[in-house]
């Protein structure tokens, strides 16, 4: 038998707006290797963030804020934070 | 892409002061504005607009003005897309009426005729038939029991139960206990600040030229941020294909972030097909007040506690935005910037995005930030006054470092802020003596900039220079600055690159440009572009030499080999190379797409003295200082324009500018004879200080600049006019009357 993927074990911190859409908690696991698995396992778990998510977030890994990319790499050393879509003026 | 190794690089383009190549056009007038094109057979465009601030519209009757000898067509609600949904709904809704009027100056109607006169006339002659129904303009209104339901069903599932239906959307977040960080201090201090929705000011006013067959296929020429989001969005709204129109940003005469919204091009694109010809439509000044985004107005509950030593304790924030008949004000920004330049154990920050009868918000320079930075900053100068502590001092006690986590959840990355505050602090305006009657403030601000799509294209000439085309509209001198970068990186004068804002159909997909994105973006883009030219003309020069790529090298323009072992040859410069491409391989062409995702944050400090006459209540900006972190300034003279330019403005929203609604719900100032902007005479020479705190997530180290500087000016110029007057100022603007009431209430 041969390990081909394994996906890491992430906590997300979601703001606390978002409480009440994932069964009362900030601090998320899930299982997700890149940013875009993230999203697509937050839905999952919580079907109530679908909305939230559709319309727009951005992922901050270390600090660095990552408005659109669905592909960037994650791993369970992460900080991972879910804000708002950033964009301005 | 990361920053660059830069010890021992020496920039000898960037960092300089060079001429801007769109000077010479602006001068003369040989620049095309948004108004300045024209087409055979061009007919001219008019908007019928709401009189009423909230309306149910009963019937729109177009008889007698099709009848004007000179009309060729009228459109309305009808005439666009049925099948949008989402924000693409929200902009249909916005640029022509559904079934209600939400605003005084929605638009009910259009008409294209053969003269803007006729086009004009023929707006007398529509009748339309109203049911006026109750409306709300003040935000706190809006939220309480008795309002009036805009939009009933708009809230999204971030609401708590039991608010009012006009509030749309909610954000909460931060971290610590609260009660115990308040009962930690010992001063706390809690407050109420408004502030008014301010206008951009752009002095171009929106307009477009647009063609649009009855095959689907159409041109658009407009005065936009973002062509590309022009293209995407009238694409929905007429159920056209995206690629079928063709779109050409004009220069801009201002944006500010007013122009990255869509009101007009929708209009225009539905006229010409349903006439068939294309139809110019420029909007009037009370147009851009009463139908184009302001900010949103505020309404804002602050309480922050700090120890005896300046430590602040706590901090929470209540943050009200009405944003208009929309869902869409900036709240969670507001929310997210306001405590930033503080690093907290206790803190959290509520927003509330409220619907109100009042034209859709649009993003303004840092959208949310500056009311947010108001309210607190405001509160930090009272705490500093009544324990008698140095205002910078406190700021740098407190100041969010790398490292330490910001109100809004993450850690911080390399930031300046630290920077800002030791270069004000050492800054001679500090210590200056203060004159009678003047008071002096200091505020922090930050904004968090951002990258987005952005693709480039550098092509390079026989003769050896370049043409560089971006898809980012040049609204603060990013010609300039994206010549030097590909200059610098191809080894050649600033002079021979060549800057253009390409179309939609020569690029692909570029975000607006806002966000303070330019630079940063279409600059990393630019470099990753030049980088692949200058890899192509190294394969050009290795195969000549019949040596590996690997052995070429490119230095200050020229091809050479990489060491003693590559071989012995005569470097190439990149004007050869280039004259020959078209036998040794073909044209040579440069590419970068992306989505950059490393954006740096950016912080600012500003120093302002206002002195206050006592008797009229007029305030005046007497000194005002600068200090911004732009990471590494490509064109420093841009950079301070652009600390200078937020600066002014925000004098403006500080001390005159607003949005007045009678009790009818309609614009009172839709001009700026009564919507006073601030003009030169208003103004003190804006000193300003770069600190250069390299952006981890750009080749350079650049941080965006255009928005940040607009984030401090309200709380600084604020607690200036505060200590002057010897009264908390809780409310923008700060006018004379506004300042009187204060004094004569103090006493």
């Amino acid at each position: 038998m041969r390990l081909l993927k394994i996906k890491h074990k992430i906590k997300v911190n979601l703001w606390s707006g978002l409480k009440h859409l994932a069964d009362g908690s900030t601090e998320v696991e899930i299982y997700a290797n890149t940013t875009g698995d993230i999203l697509t396992s937050l839905v999952e778990q919580f079907p109530s963030l679908k909305d939230t998510i559709d319309a727009g977030v951005s992922i901050v890994i270390d600090g660095k804020v990552m408005a659109y990319s669905l592909t960037e790499p994650v791993n369970s050393e992460n900080e991972i934070y879910l804000l708002q879509r950033i964009k301005g003026g | 892409m990361a920053l660059d190794n830069q010890k021992n690089r020496e920039f000898k383009i960037v960092g300089t002061r060079p001429d801007r190549p769109d000077g010479l056009d602006k001068v003369t007038g040989r620049a095309k504005f948004g108004a300045d094109a024209y087409a055979t057979g061009m007919l001219h465009a008019a908007i019928l607009r709401s009189p009423h601030a909230h309306a149910k519209i009963i019937r729109i009757s177009t008889e007698k003005a099709e009848k004007l000898p000179g009309v060729k067509a009228i459109v309305t609600r009808e005439d666009f897309s049925k099948k949008v949904t989402g924000e693409n709904w929200n902009v249909l809704e916005n640029v022509m009426a559904g079934d209600t009027a939400l605003y005084d100056g929605h638009a009910i109607a259009a008409v294209a005729a053969t003269s803007s006169l006729i086009a004009r006339d023929a707006l007398k002659l529509m009748e339309v038939e109203y049911e006026i129904l109750p409306h709300v303009t003040d935000v706190d209104k809006a939220m309480g029991k008795s309002a009036p339901v805009i939009r009933a069903g708009a809230s999204d599932k971030s609401v708590p139960e039991g608010l009012h239906p006009n509030v749309v959307r909610y954000h909460e977040s931060g971290h610590g206990d609260l009660s115990a960080g308040f009962e930690a201090a010992d001063l706390v201090i809690e407050d109420t600040f408004k502030t008014e929705a301010t206008h951009q000011g752009y002095i171009e006013p929106h307009a477009c030229l647009a063609q649009l067959g009855g095959d689907g296929k159409g041109e658009l020429w407009c005065c936009t941020q973002g062509h590309f989001h022009v293209q995407k969005t009238c694409a929905a709204l007429l159920d056209i294909e995206t690629s079928a129109l063709r779109v050409t940003a004009s220069e801009i005469g201002g944006g500010f972030g007013g122009k990255t919204a869509i009101f007009i091009e929708p209009v225009a694109l539905a006229l010409s097909r349903k006439t068939n010809r294309p139809v110019k439509l420029v909007m009037n000044r009370s147009e851009v007040f009463r139908a184009t985004g302001p900010t949103s107005s505020t309404s804002m509950d602050i309480k922050i506690g700090m120890k005896k030593d300046g430590t602040i304790t706590a901090g929470s924030g209540v943050f009200r935005l009405q944003g208009g008949a929309f869902p869409g004000a900036p709240m969670e920004f507001t929310a997210m910037c306001a405590f930033a330049p503080y690093n907290l154990e206790n803190v959290k920050q509520i927003g509330y995005d409220v619907l109100s009868n009042r034209p859709k918000q649009a993003a303004y320079r840092a959208p949310g930030s500056p009311m947010a930075a108001f309210a607190v900053e405001s509160i930090i100068d009272e705490l500093c006054n009544r324990l008698e502590l140095d205002p910078i001092e406190v700021r740098l006690k407190n100041a969010s470092r790398e490292g330490t986590k910001a109100s809004f959840g993450p850690k911080w990355d390399r930031i300046g802020l630290v920077e800002c505050l030791e270069a004000a602090k050492q800054h001679p305006h500090y210590s200056a003596p203060l004159k009678k009657g003047q008071g002096r403030g200091v505020s922090s601000g930050f904004w968090f900039n951002h990258g987005g799509e952005t693709a480039v294209t550098l092509a390079l000439s026989e003769d050896g220079t370049a043409a560089l085309s971006v898809g980012t509209p040049d609204i603060g001198g990013s010609r300039a600055s994206m010549c030097q970068m590909a200059a610098e990186e191809l080894g050649i004068s600033y002079d021979k690159v060549r800057t253009t804002i390409a179309d939609t159909a020569t690029l692909g997909y570029n975000e607006v440009s806002h966000g303070s994105r330019v630079t940063y973006a279409s600059g990393l883009a630019t470099i990753k572009a030049a980088r692949d030219a200058v890899k192509k003309l190294c394969a050009r020069a290795a195969k000549k030499w019949n040596i590996d790529e690997e052995a070429v090298i490119w230095e200050d323009g020229f091809a050479k080999p990489s060491g003693p072992n590559a071989g012995d040859f005569e470097p190439i410069p990149l004007a050869k190379l280039t004259k020959s491409m078209g036998r040794t391989g073909g044209p040579i062409v440069g590419h970068f797409e992306a989505t950059p995702e490393g954006a740096g944050v950016s912080f600012a400090t500003h120093i302002v003295d206002a002195e206050v006459d006592q008797e009229t209540g007029r305030a005046h900006v007497v000194r005002y200082t600068v200090v911004q972190d732009a990471g590494k300034a490509i064109h420093p003279s841009y950079v301070e324009g652009q600390y200078q330019g937020g600066a002014a403005q925000g004098i403006g929203w500080a001390l005159n500018e607003e949005y007045i609604y009678g009790e009818d719900g309609r614009l009172q100032n839709t001009g700026f004879l009564d919507y006073r902007i601030p003009v030169a005479s208003d103004l003190p020479m804006i000193d300003t200080v770069i600190i250069e705190v390299a952006n981890p997530g750009h080749p350079y180290g650049v941080r965006g600049v255009g928005e940040t500087s607009i984030c401090p000016p309200l709380a600084a110029i604020a607690n200036a006019v505060s200590n002057a007057a010897g009264v908390r100022l809780k409310e923008l603007p700060m006018s004379p009357v506004r300042i009187l009431e204060a004094i004569k209430n103090k006493t």
